[in-house]
Order: C-alpha cells, then structure tokens, then sequence
C-alpha cells in the first residue's frame, strides 16, 4: 500500500509519460503531415508520405485521448480547468483531431488531384495547428493562467483567447512545432522513398537547429524574465485534494527545483545532446535517427515538466488557487487503482503496438505506391 | 457561488446532446459490423473458399468510412466533459474518470492500433494471424462500449461513492459496486446487441438493393444468410434484455419509468400499460389512453403485487428530500468552517445522500437554506422529465424493435429455404427498413438521457449546476464549428457511403475474382 505523496508523485510521472508517448508517438505524424507539401512534391509523393504513417497514427493519436482521459482520473481539476480554460484553444484542437481520422480515410476514396489536394491542406493545417497550440498552451502555463476557485471550488476563468498569446508562450509554440517537424522529417527518412528521404533529411537538420537555438532562448528567458511560483511554507504532500488550503508566492525562480534537485538537469541536457544525434545520425536514413529525435522531445518535455513542479497549472489571479501535485488529484483509491490498471495494461498496448510496427516494417517505395494504384 | 448563466446551460446541453446522437450514428454499426466481418472470415479461414475473404474486404470498405466517423466524433466526447462541463469532471472525475481511462488503455488502444492491420496487412501476415486481428478489433469495439456505458451507468444509478465536503467533491467508496454496477451490465447488453441489430440491417439492406438489381447474387445472397442468423439472435436479445433495462430503471430511476408511462399517479398493483395516449402536461393527466391491463406492472416489477409509484407520489418524495438535502447543505458548509464539528458531522452523514436534492434549489435562490415553501415546489416540480418526449419516444422504439425481430425471423426462414431472391416485396421491404435501427437507437439514447434530466448525476448533482466558467458566446462558437464541420462531415460520408455500396464488389473488383483489379482495401 503506497502513501498518498507516493501515489501523486508517480501519477505526476505518468501524467509526463503519457505526454511524452503522445509527443514522440503522435508527434512524428504530426510533423510528417505539416511538412507534407515540403517533402512531398506530388502527388504520389506525397501518397508515399501518408502511406508511411497510414498503418499506426490512429493508434497514435490514441495517446493523446488516454492522456485527455488519465488526467480526467487522476488530475480530475487539472482537466476540469485546462479544458474549460483555454476553450477555443482546445476547440481548435479538437476540431484538428476530428479532421486528421477522416482526411486519412477519404483521401484516397475518390480519385481526382483537387480532392487529395484539399486533404493534404486539411492534413497539413491539423498537424500545423496541434504542434503550435499544443507548445503555445504549455508555454503559457509559465505566466499563470488567469483563474480562481470560489469555496465550491468552482472555477471562475477571466480571460480569453488572445490572452494566451504572449510572445513566450508564442517562443514554446515555436520550440513544439520545430522539435515535431524535426521529429516528422526524422521518421520520413526512415521509413520514405530515397528521393523523399534525402529532403526529408535536410529539413532535420535544419529544424533541429532551430528547435535548439529557440530552445535555449526560452530557457533563458524562463530564467530571467519570468518570475516562478512557490508554495509558501512546507507542503502538505498527504493533504486533501483541495487548493485552496495552501499559500503561494510568486516571484521566486522557475529554475528553483533544478538547484534543489540537481538530476533535473539530465532532461535538459538530454534534449540538446539529442539535438546534436540527430544531426550527426539523421542521414543514416534509419531507426538511429529517429530514436534520437524521440529523445530529443521526451528530454524537452521532461524538462518543462520538472521546472513546474510541483506546480501543475500556476493561477495568476489568485496564486493560491493553483493547482499542484498535492492537491489537485484524486482520491488515494482511485490513484492506487488506476496505477494498477495502468501497470497491467500499458506493458501489454506497447507489445502489440510494436508487433503492428513489426508487420508494416519496411521503406514504402513510389514505386510501390505506383503499382498499388495503377489497378484502378 | 458563481450565477449560472442559463444561455451556457441551454447551449452546452444542445452540443452535448447533438455532438452525442451524433457520434452514436456511427459507433452501433461499427459494433455490429465488425462482428459481421469477424464471422465471415472465420467462415473463409475454416473453408479457405475465396468469396469469403472478399465479403470481408468488400464489408471492410463501408466500415473504414464509418469507423474513421466513429473515432473523430468519440474525441469530442472525451474533450467534451472538460470543455463543458467543467464542474461535473470536478466533482465526479474521482470515479467518472476511471472508466473512461480504462477505456482508452483497454479497448480504444486495441482497435486502434489494430485497425491498420486489419486493412494493410492481408499480404504481410498468415491467414490465422489476420483472423485474430479481426477478433480482437470485435472485441475491442465490444469492450469501448462495456466501459463507456460503466460510466454512463453511474450516471444512472451512482453506487459505491459518498460525498467529501473537504474536497467538494464525490468520492469512490468501492470500485466493485462501480464497475458490477447492474445497471451497466444490462445496458451493455442492451446496447451493444442494438449495435448489432444495425450491423446486420446494413448488410440485410444493401445484399437486398443487389438482389432487387439482379446483380452480385451469390455474394449478396450469402451475406444475407449472415446477417439474417446474426441479426435474429441480435433482436431477440435487445428485446429481452431491454426488459431487463426497464426492470432495472424502474428501481433506480422511478420518475423516468413514470414519465415514460405517463403515470401521473401510483395505479394499484399490477400497473396496466398504456399502449397509446396522448399526455397533457399541464393538467397531469393522459387523454385517449388504451391501456393493457397487468403488463407494466409486470414488466416494471417482475411481480402482481407490487406497486409502481406514480410522478407524483414522485414529487411528494422529492420534497422530502429537499427538506433533508437543505440539513446537508447547512451542515457542509458548518464544515467548511469547523471541520471538525461533531454534530454538523454527523447531519451530513445522516443526509448526504439528499444534498444533491439541496442543489436542485440553486436554480431559484443563491442559498438553498433560505428556499421558501414555493422555492421547494418549483425544485420538486423540476423533477418530472418532458413527459410527452418519452412516452412516444419510448413507443417508437419498443415498435422498432419488436418489428425487428419479425423481419429477421422471417429472413432467417427465406435464408434456410433458398428464397431470399424469389419474392420482390420482401427484398424491398428489406431495403427500406434501414433507416429503422438508428432511430430506434436514437430515440432509446433520448429516453435514457433526456429522462435522466434534471440530473446530470441521479440524485447528486443537477445538470445545470455542472457546466463550466465559459460564457455563451464561446459555447456558440464551438456549437457553430460542430454543426458546421459535421454537416460538412456527414455529407461527405453518406456520399463515400452511397459511392462505394453503388460500385459493390462487382464494380469494385473484389468479387468476382475474374477482373484483377486490386481492391481498394485500404482504409
């Protein structure tokens, strides 16, 4: 039986993993689909391209709901207020998801240029907009988001759309959407046609210095310029999910936990030395390169996620309303056993999931796609 | 306490109830006809012959359209409560979370990752290998719905979870009494078979637009025979097992069997059941009813001699429990002052299962405790679902479904006797009866959902009380891009829809095998 700080930390672990899964499983497909009109100059080439990810991105994208659906039960006020919150920002989300399953599949139903052309567009502004938004709404959770709970703990959000725009949160939606280009551009030298994986590995390496120049400039800024929060004496890490319990003082540094745990430091520079694999394996063509590009996003990811904590989502109206690892989840006896269940079932998702991987293995060719649609 | 802003609670119902109905136009049909594949290549793995396969890639075609559907509107479902309904995921994401996470890692992950295989791996596995892939995407489909309806069962019927005034919120006491929530397992039943009723209505369907055009005979004679023997079991069961979903909802949920009869008060037992009527609202009375004496009783009770309460005894009892759930309220907010105070303690032990009777007063006055007599009416009154909606709702589905089961009947005795194609009317009977099984579907949502109301949680939190801090205008904006890109959506997928059951297997290529055209079997 685990203690209810135990339980928390873990399910703040899992709560990055699956993060993390999402960006690294889904993220690639994301960035091969932005940079389907740069790789792809064809039609055919770009069928190469979607054939590629055809096989597993629906499995992919399941990473992203279980994340929406973990945090429901485990982080239940995370969810309740990142969602409601930042609304049109997750509307727009939504509504990129709700496009990519259909696009996938009614793409190749009828057969003429100016119908795959306007799924590529559809395909192409969904990734474009879900790596943006996704960085730009991380990004902003470093400047407090503009909430507050009443007694009832019901929320109270007062500020819009535009709000979220601040030129560092539009700094971390440039830093997601180079790293998942480059994480795309990886995986399609890996897995596409010579000709489309030659480009695919000059767009890498070009996105992947940009990612780590802006990369370090947010760091830098985040260390400078914006003031972090603090929970204000010892933290009640066995208290009652309930936020407004605690005080919380903002000013401080977002850097701080680094200088208290000094391993942090492993995510960050994870992230760059990834950066530098990815240019030195890139035009091996194969799975090395890829590899390093999925460090590269979990060792950014990590990163964000330790300079937070144990802050989940900071409330710059009234500081004591943010929410944090201590008191924003569940019950102990829901985290003790979701954590079960999740301990039985992900092992065996992954297994499956690389199985599939396994059986489409293998370059897809224009010379297969040719062949594959010239029976019509 | 924040006003709640009744325009958000107007909007936020109407997309969660379009966004919903629509998203289960596609889910059933997945659920049926990937049972219907499931059988067929079975059939051809057990005979090796040819044709089998190609039923499953021709079939395989129309369901990756819907599939596609059925997943792109299942990620609004899951955003949807935190959009939204902030307040609910707040209060019951402690135990309406769990489900839905253990759906994502448990059965979407499944057929999901699966369904790539399923369409591009014909030639990259063995024959068993892709037999099992197509069992386990049955299976996983099967198993998304057993976890949804768990959560939506407690929504029903909310067991094993108390009140916590510390956290403000629902709590889970038991796991167990949620998960073996007997309402969820009947509901599963119930829903699940009613998924395969319009599986096998498609296929039914559409092999009979074939036969009445004299085209792809054997093909669709066999797809036929599978859907009139898969489709027969399936309507017998809805049927039944829907019987047990009216004997569990008149336990848990009186006022929804109530209004779904129109029983304005308690009959003595056995209750007669009125075939037909037309409920007046206003004067609590139904006019022109033909009742069938003894059968409601019996299908609400399973007894002769016990009685069903009518609205309003329901409302009486609904007063009484205001009156306990205002003790609640005070003593939760006693708590919030002194947590520790013994007596305020022990009030709220004594009525927290009330407090949610205390919320409903929300909509008339700030602070239940100061509710006056009329206040506690209003609120009791407010019990009562749309009596009209259900009553005929619930009519035209039973209907449906009991004319289900005739049309498979008979179609399972053409299918044994080799006379599918011999009589015309039959085939075009067939053909029109598609439409059917998504009403029924529909309006059998319309009856559980609309007659859950005013509760988004039975008896602990009112539906207007769980929405979030959004303003209307965001609300309208997002309903505005939903009817939009969804108007847009279905037009595009009955298009694909009519496009490729037009073309058939013959026009396809995949049956007969004689042109050698490849099949366009990807999703």
């Amino acid at each position: 039986m685990l203690d209810y700080a135990t339980l928390r930390v873990i399910w703040w672990a899992l709560l990055g993993t699956l993060l993390i899964g999402f960006a690294i499983m889904d993220g690639f497909d994301f960035g091969v689909a932005g940079l389907l009109k740069v790789l792809g100059r064809d039609n055919e080439e770009r069928q190469v391209l979607l054939e590629g990810i055809e096989p597993t991105w629906e499995g992919n994208q399941v990473w992203f709901i279980l994340a929406a659906g973990a945090t429901f039960a485990a982080w239940p006020m995370l969810y309740a207020v990142a969602f409601s919150g930042m609304y049109l920002a997750i509307a727009l989300v939504l509504l990129a998801l709700i496009l990519r399953p259909v696009g996938f599949n009614f793409r190749g139903k009828i057969h003429d240029p100016r119908w795959a052309s306007l799924w590529d567009w559809v395909l192409t502004g969904s990734g474009l907009a879900v790596m943006l938004v996704a960085g730009i709404a991380f990004g902003s959770l470093f400047l407090g988001l503009p909430f507050r709970f009443d007694d009832d703990l019901r929320m109270s959000w007062h500020g819009g759309f535009i709000d979220l725009l601040h030129p560092f949160a539009l700094l971390c939606g440039l830093v997601s959407l180079s790293m998942l280009l480059a994480h795309g551009a990886c995986f399609a030298a890996m897995k596409a046609d010579h000709a489309i994986a030659a480009r695919a590995v000059a767009t890498a390496r070009w996105a992947t210095l940009v990612f780590a120049v802006l990369y370090v400039l947010a760091g830098v800024w985040l260390a400078w310029g914006i003031p972090g929060y603090a929970i204000v004496g010892p933290a009640a890490t066995e208290g009652v999910s309930n936020p407004l319990y605690k005080q919380v003082a903002v000013g401080s540094s977002w850097f701080a936990g680094y200088m208290r745990y000094p391993w942090f430091w492993t995510a960050p520079l994870l992230a760059l030395a990834a950066a530098v694999g990815v240019q030195a394996l890139v035009d091996r063509r194969s799975v090395a390169g890829f590899l390093a590009s999925s460090l590269m996003v979990g060792g950014t990811i990590a990163s964000a996620g330790f300079a937070l904590f144990p802050f989940l989502l900071p409330a710059s109206l009234d500081p004591r309303s943010s929410l944090t690892v201590w008191d924003a989840s569940s019950s102990r006896g829901t985290l003790q056993l979701m954590l079960v269940v999740t301990a039985v079932l992900l092992p065996v998702v992954i297994l499956y999931t690389g199985w599939v991987y396994r059986v489409m293995r293998g370059r897809i060719t224009l010379d297969q796609v040719r062949k594959a649609h010239g029976g019509y | 306490m924040i006003p709640i802003d009744t325009d958000v609670v107007t909007l936020s119902r109407l997309q969660f109830a379009l966004t919903a109905l629509y998203h289960f136009l596609f889910v059933p049909l997945t659920l049926g006809l990937v049972w219907m594949l499931a059988i067929m290549e079975s059939v051809y793995v057990m005979t090796g012959r040819e044709v089998w396969k190609r039923m499953v890639q021709f079939w395989g075609v129309l369901f990756g359209i819907n599939f596609a559907m059925g997943v792109a509107t299942g990620v609004t479902m899951e955003f949807q409560f935190g959009m939204n309904w902030a307040y609910y995921s707040h209060y019951v994401g402690d135990i309406f979370g769990a489900p839905l996470a253990i759906e994502g890692l448990m059965a979407f992950f499944l057929e999901a990752t699966l369904i790539g295989v399923f369409f591009m791996g014909w030639d990259r596995i063995s024959r068993i290998k892709h037999l099992l892939v197509t069992w386990f995407l049955a299976l996983g489909t099967s198993l998304s719905a057993l976890w949804i309806l768990i959560a939506n069962a407690w929504m029903q019927h909310p067991v094993g979870s108390e009140f916590n005034p510390a956290t403000m919120r629902m709590e889970v006491t038991s796991f167990s009494e949620v998960f073996f929530n007997p309402v969820a397992q009947e509901k599963f039943v119930h829903t699940v078979s009613a998924g395969y009723v319009l599986g096998a209505m498609f296929v039914l369907s559409i092999s009979a637009w074939y036969l009445l055009r004299g085209r792809n005979l054997d093909f669709a004679k066999r797809s036929m025979t599978v859907a009139a023997s898969f489709g027969l079991a399936a309507a017998l069961s809805v049927v039944v097992l829907g019987d047990a979903s009216g004997y569990t909802v008149s336990l848990n949920q009186k006022m929804k069997m109530a209004s779904i009869e129109a029983m304005w008060h308690t009959e003595p037992a056995p209750a007669s059941f009125t075939l037909f009527g037309i409920p007046d609202v206003q004067q609590r009375t139904t006019h022109y009813a033909v009742k069938i004496p003894w059968v409601m009783g019996l299908i609400g009770t399973h007894s002769i001699d016990e009685t069903m309460p009518g609205i309003a005894e329901l409302v009486d009892a609904a007063k009484g429990r205001i009156g306990n759930g205002i003790q609640a309220y005070d003593a939760m907010l006693m708590l919030r002052q002194d947590k520790d105070n013994p007596q305020a303690k022990a009030t709220l032990a004594a009525h927290d299962k009330d407090l949610g009777y205390a919320l409903l007063l929300k909509k008339y006055v700030d602070d239940p405790r100061q509710a006056t007599p009329a206040d506690i009416q209003k609120a009791a009154d407010s019990t009562i679902p749309n009596v009209p909606v259900l009553f005929w709702a619930f009519r035209i589905m039973v209907g449906c479904g009991f004319y289900f089961i005739a049309l498979f009947a008979f179609s399972f005795w053409k299918a044994s006797t080799r006379t599918l194609d011999s009589q015309r009317w039959y085939l075009r009977l067939a053909l029109w009866s598609l439409p059917l099984p998504w009403i029924a579907i529909e309006l059998g949502w319309i009856v559980a959902e609309y007659g859950r109301q005013p509760w988004a949680i039975e008896g602990v939190l009112p539906t207007a009380l769980g929405v979030s801090s959004v303003s209307a205008g965001q609300v309208l904006t997002s309903l505005g891009g939903f009817v939009f890109f969804y108007t847009a959506l279905a037009i595009v997928d009955v298009f694909l829809m009519l496009k490729f059951a037009r073309k058939g297997p013959d026009g396809l290529g995949i049956w007969p095998p004689a042109i050698t055209a490849i099949p366009s079997d990807r999703p």
